[in-house]
């Protein structure tokens, strides 16, 4: 038993175990769809790795994204944010939640024809900086707005 | 799981308003139901059309909420012009609408 433990560590490196477990039925592949998901972006707990994720590391601070929503949200499980990105060539808005576990909310990607703008429900574990970013001609630019939560929205 | 799904779309002056209600728990895995933890459950993926043509993609998380609402704004759409939105979700289940530009 032991033996057979030490054959699977020493065995080929990181691949070998990854193959080892997948046979062994240990891992599941998550999804064998062909839509992407930012799996690393949207699993990273803090803002800095998430921004990091989406490869927005050092976003400029920006007037021209418009934030709309409540200043005070009485229920945190439904929390609008409407969005509008007034910066030229806009083609994509994140959103993300910084003081929820994981707080990357959403990301979204405009085409020709899409203008930059986006009004979404977002649920809010407790009060919290909401951070847009918005990437227009491969630059970064953030901006922010505080969220007072009175009830949160997240576990119960 | 795939519930009913709504979507509209209305020229509003110089731009065209589409909103879409999709049905769904949007479960975070956080939440329990009779001290079991409900597992992880919700839409990943969302695409809008717009006459055949991909025109917005979203990727969204857990944190948007139960019975997702989200209104987009497309420009130089005419009237009847054919607005096509999906999304799918972290079991693989997807579902459609669509709807004619008003």
């Amino acid at each position: 038993m032991d033996e057979a433990r030490r054959v699977v560590l020493r065995g080929a490196g990181a691949t070998g175990m990854f193959a080892a477990a997948l046979a062994a039925g240990l891992l599941k592949p998550e999804r064998a769809l062909a839509a992407s998901w930012n799996k690393a972006a949207f699993d990273a707990k803090s803002t800095i790795d998430a921004m990091q994720g989406i490869g927005a590391a050092n976003p400029q601070k920006s007037e021209d994204i418009i934030i709309d929503a409540p200043q005070i949200a009485e229920n945190g499980a439904v929390v609008p944010v409407e969005i509008t990105s007034k910066i030229a060539g806009t083609t994509a808005i994140a959103v993300l939640i910084e003081k929820n576990p994981q707080p990357l909310a959403g990301q979204f990607q405009f085409m020709a024809g899409a203008l930059p703008y986006v009004k979404v429900n977002v649920k809010m574990g407790e009060s919290s900086l909401v951070r847009v970013i918005a990437t227009a001609g491969g630059k970064h630019y953030t901006a922010t707005k505080d969220i007072k939560v009175t009830a949160g929205g997240c576990g119960g | 799981m795939a519930g009913p799904m709504k979507a509209r779309a209305k020229m509003r002056g110089n731009y065209t308003e589409i909103r879409v209600l999709m049905s769904h728990p949007m479960e975070t895995g956080l939440r329990k139901n009779k001290g079991k933890v409900v597992p992880k459950h919700f839409i990943q993926n969302l695409t809008v059309k717009l006459n055949g043509k991909t025109v917005i993609e979203g990727e969204i998380s857990q944190a948007v909420s139960r019975n997702p609402v989200f209104s987009f704004r497309v420009d130089g759409a005419k009237k009847g012009d054919k607005v096509e939105i999906s999304w799918l979700d972290s079991k693989g289940d997807t579902n459609k609408t669509e709807t004619a530009v008003a």
